[in-house]
């Protein structure tokens, strides 16, 4: 099934999808057992004249092994689990570029702060649906909404981020390949939302100071 | 003081039974007893399960060619489809209704509303509900909010499109949606199904605290009763903050506040946090009474005493209270605080433990069993089958990492449908099981293995290709995947779960006519035709009005002894005295 994921092109991508291999091989593992063990029972124990069925009400060594066992999994996935979380959301790298992203019906409002990196001063600059970004750079979204809920969302970053009206959320990446990436938005905002997407243009760093020089020809 | 309940009860109704005769209109339209509710409520739900369904595959059809004209609906009218051309915003509209209506109209009235009202007084052994005028209240009051749900297609500016969970402020202002009465209209059918709910849950609540029969203690009721008694618990604390969410996003709409519209200082994520507090324990409202159903037929047909009957009830207990602390696992991405996340996943994970012991225990049961695959038995593995799917697909959404990714792609289509449209299997295996109790004829086995193979291949055929679709990062939701480059490639797989979809439906048909066949020309059905031990079965089939004639039954051991030593049968029901012996041995 992994091979269906679409090609990872973030830093923290590639944790992600460990994690989810992790998950799949043991869940996988886990519905095989049962699925093993659920057939055979139903064809070894299937209704054969004069044979009874076992009376018994259970096993209270087999039902703590089986409570004891799922617990102690889930509770190291949880600590592996946590542990990407936190370098994802919580010990966000420093930023080396800054984008402010304005979610609306049905649109990416992009803001690029320009030379002076502030965002709301005269040299900031407006783009539809375009965000250019240079490679293995640390990338700071701010993400804001106009009116509904949007959901900022890079398949080939493994990111994804509510856009929510009346706050702003940062959101990073840090792009390892060049190239253009699809931008959609992942949650219902109105009758346009089927559509509603953007570009991500990840530039080499030579040819990204080159769309600099031509957006700000002053700096 | 149970003891002075369940006298006064037996006393009021052995006076009307006997010339209990009464016209048409009370005893099948407004009618009091706990059965013919329990009749209504399935007639309801499946009625509404026909809608629910067509509008899944108007929505399959879309997902699979997009923007072609849709077979067969040239007759609906602007704005919902122009000429057979599906309009987006009809789009959403299916979507939301088909959610709304298969968890709010078909899962809950059949299986809760049904069959709590049809097994909970059988099998706990007393003549009918605690509150029999609340219970019909309880039915009508339903009844008319699922005409007003219906009614919302008929408003200017069609129904609700917001999605079942309805998310502020989208649904909070019409300019959002363009929606204006059709959003207005599914708040309110909402608050009138939670009040028809509220009357149930008290109901049942009161009905298996105070009026179970003699001998029949907590530790002697059916799983299936357990079930719904947490169910009814469950409903009574959930459905009035739902009602509460729901008031606040009608008077966000309709008189000007701003609970959840930041421009006059409200908060989105509140409706979020308010709406997952009733959601969460939702899903256990539902999927908890199918758990019961499936331990019930799981032990009847592997004629084997459940295993581990005490783990079962209390891992349902424990289910039941971490239902109310994973709400935020709906949120890891909605910008709510990073540790809220961790804190909420922790919750998710400890809650698959107690699902892991139902499995387990369900395997123990066939474990050493003399299993009969009868249709209810078939249907109930299945379920089985498919909650082991979604529970372990689950764990993916939990880890917050991995969620990040998945979060509103198919992948999560995926995992809510094998849970909640897997509990449809447990409700088949449900009403193929009581059939004969409650209309007195048997169900065409034959039929009904037909119906439940082609069932089981194209359930699995539909539902199980939206993981790699999710995988592939398929959001949810959007009308016309081929807008985007990176799901082209994926469009086949779309193509082959429309396919199966509409086999799906078809393969209904042979329910529909199996049921109404049956209904009115079935095999007469003897009173304990699966030889199962449950005090239902002590009583005629189908049961009179007062269900038990003179005396009520006395309980003398628990629901599940299958093959017992010492007696030629392989059961022993609950109403038979025990040889001294076997009460020793138990």
């Amino acid at each position: 099934m992994m091979s269906w994921l679409p090609e990872n092109v973030s830093t923290y991508g590639k944790d992600i999808d460990r994690l989810f291999y992790l998950i799949y091989y043991i869940t996988g593992a886990t519905f095989l057992l049962v699925a093993v063990a659920m057939v055979a029972f139903l064809i070894l124990y299937r209704h054969r004249e004069g044979r009874r069925a076992r009376y018994t009400h259970g096993n209270t060594t087999l039902e703590i092994i089986w409570t004891i066992v799922p617990a102690v999994i889930l509770v190291v996935l949880s600590f592996m689990s946590q542990a990407t979380w936190g370098n994802i959301k919580s010990r966000m790298p420093p930023a080396d570029v800054h984008v402010q992203v304005t979610a609306k019906q049905f649109n990416w409002e992009v803001t690029y702060p320009g030379p002076d990196g502030k965002l709301g001063t005269e040299d900031d600059l407006e783009m539809e649906n375009e965000v250019h970004v240079p490679v293995d750079k640390v990338v700071l979204v701010h993400l804001k909404s106009k009116d509904v809920i949007h959901s900022f969302f890079l398949p080939n970053f493994r990111l994804k981020q509510d856009a929510v009206p009346g706050r702003e959320i940062q959101a990073w990446f840090q792009a390892t390949k060049p190239g253009r990436y699809e931008l959609p938005c992942a949650e219902l905002c109105g009758f346009g939302h089927s559509g509603m997407r953007g570009w991500v243009h990840v530039h080499p760093a030579d040819e990204y100071d080159k769309w600099v020089k031509e957006h700000w020809p002053s700096a | 003081m149970s003891d002075g309940m369940s006298v006064a009860a037996t006393a009021t109704h052995v006076e009307h039974v006997g010339h209990e005769k009464l016209g048409f209109v009370r005893t099948y339209i407004f009618s009091t007893d706990h059965k013919m509710i329990g009749r209504q409520f399935l007639f309801l739900g499946l009625f509404m399960m026909i809608l629910g369904g067509l509008m899944a595959l108007m929505i399959r059809w879309e997902l699979a060619w997009p923007e072609t004209q849709v077979p067969g609906t040239r007759w609906i009218p602007e704005p919902f489809m122009t000429d057979g051309y599906m309009n987006p915003a009809f789009y959403n509209q299916l979507f939301t209704m088909h959610a709304t209506i298969m968890i709010f109209f078909v899962v809950m009235p059949i299986l809760v509303g049904c069959f709590g009202n049809f097994l909970i007084p059988l099998m706990i052994g007393t003549r009918d509900m605690a509150f029999p005028f609340l219970n019909m209240l309880s039915f009508w009051v339903g009844a008319v909010s699922g005409v007003v749900m219906l009614a919302g297609f008929f408003v200017p500016g069609g129904h609700a499109a917001g999605g079942w969970t309805s998310y502020a402020p989208l649904t909070a202002v019409t300019q959002y949606t363009g929606v204006n009465w059709g959003q207005n209209i599914w708040c309110i059918s909402l608050i009138l199904l939670g009040i028809s709910s509220l009357m149930g849950s008290i109901n049942y609540i009161t009905t298996i605290v105070n009026m179970r029969a003699p001998g029949m203690t907590f530790f002697r009721l059916p799983l299936v009763i357990w079930s719904l008694f947490i169910v009814a618990i469950l409903l009574l604390l959930a459905l009035p903050v739902l009602t509460s969410a729901l008031a606040m996003l009608l008077l966000d709409r309709m008189a000007g506040t701003s609970f959840f519209l930041p421009a006059g200082g409200g908060e989105p994520l509140l409706w979020q946090h308010l709406f997952w507090f009733f959601g969460h324990p939702e899903v256990y409202v539902l999927v908890l009474p199918a758990m019961g159903v499936t331990s019930d037929v799981l032990s009847t047909f592997a004629r084997k005493p459940i295993f581990g009957y005490r783990a079962m009830a209390f891992s349902m207990i424990a289910i039941a209270f971490l239902s109310w602390v994973v709400w935020g696992h709906h949120m890891f991405i909605s910008g709510m605080n990073p540790l809220l996340g961790s804190a909420f996943m922790m919750s998710t994970m400890v809650i698959a433990v107690p699902s892991a012991i139902k499995t387990f225990n369900w395997l123990g049961t066939l474990w050493g069993g003399s299993i009969r695959f009868t249709v209810p038995m078939l249907f109930a593995l299945a379920f089985v089958n498919n909650f082991v799917i979604g529970g372990l697909s689950g764990i993916f959404m939990a880890a917050t990492p991995v969620d990040i990714f998945i979060h509103d792609t198919y992948y999560i289509v995926a995992h809510f449908h094998y849970v909640v449209a897997g509990i449809v299997f447990a409700l088949f295996a449900a009403v193929y099981y009581w059939f004969p109790k409650m209309f007195g004829r048997q169900m065409n086995q034959t039929i009904g293995q037909i119906h439940f193979w082609l069932t089981f291949m194209f359930f699995n055929g539909a539902f199980f290709p939206m993981h790699i679709l999710g995988v592939g990062g398929h959001m949810r939701r959007i009308y016309n995947p081929l807008q985007y480059e990176f799901l082209q490639s994926l469009q086949p797989i779309n193509v082959f779960i429309t396919v199966s979809a509409f086999l799906l439906g078809l393969s209904q048909i042979f329910f529909v006519i199996n049921f109404f066949w049956s209904l009115f020309a079935g095999k007469a059905a003897e009173r304990n035709p699966w030889q199962a031990n449950t005090l239902e079965w002590a009583a005629p089939s189908p049961p009179p009005h007062g269900n038990w004639g003179e005396t009520l039954p006395v309980v003398h051991g628990g629901p599940y002894e299958y093959s017992p030593p010492g007696i030629p049968e392989d059961y022993l029901p609950q109403n038979q005295p025990r040889q001294p012996h076997l009460l020793a041995a138990h």
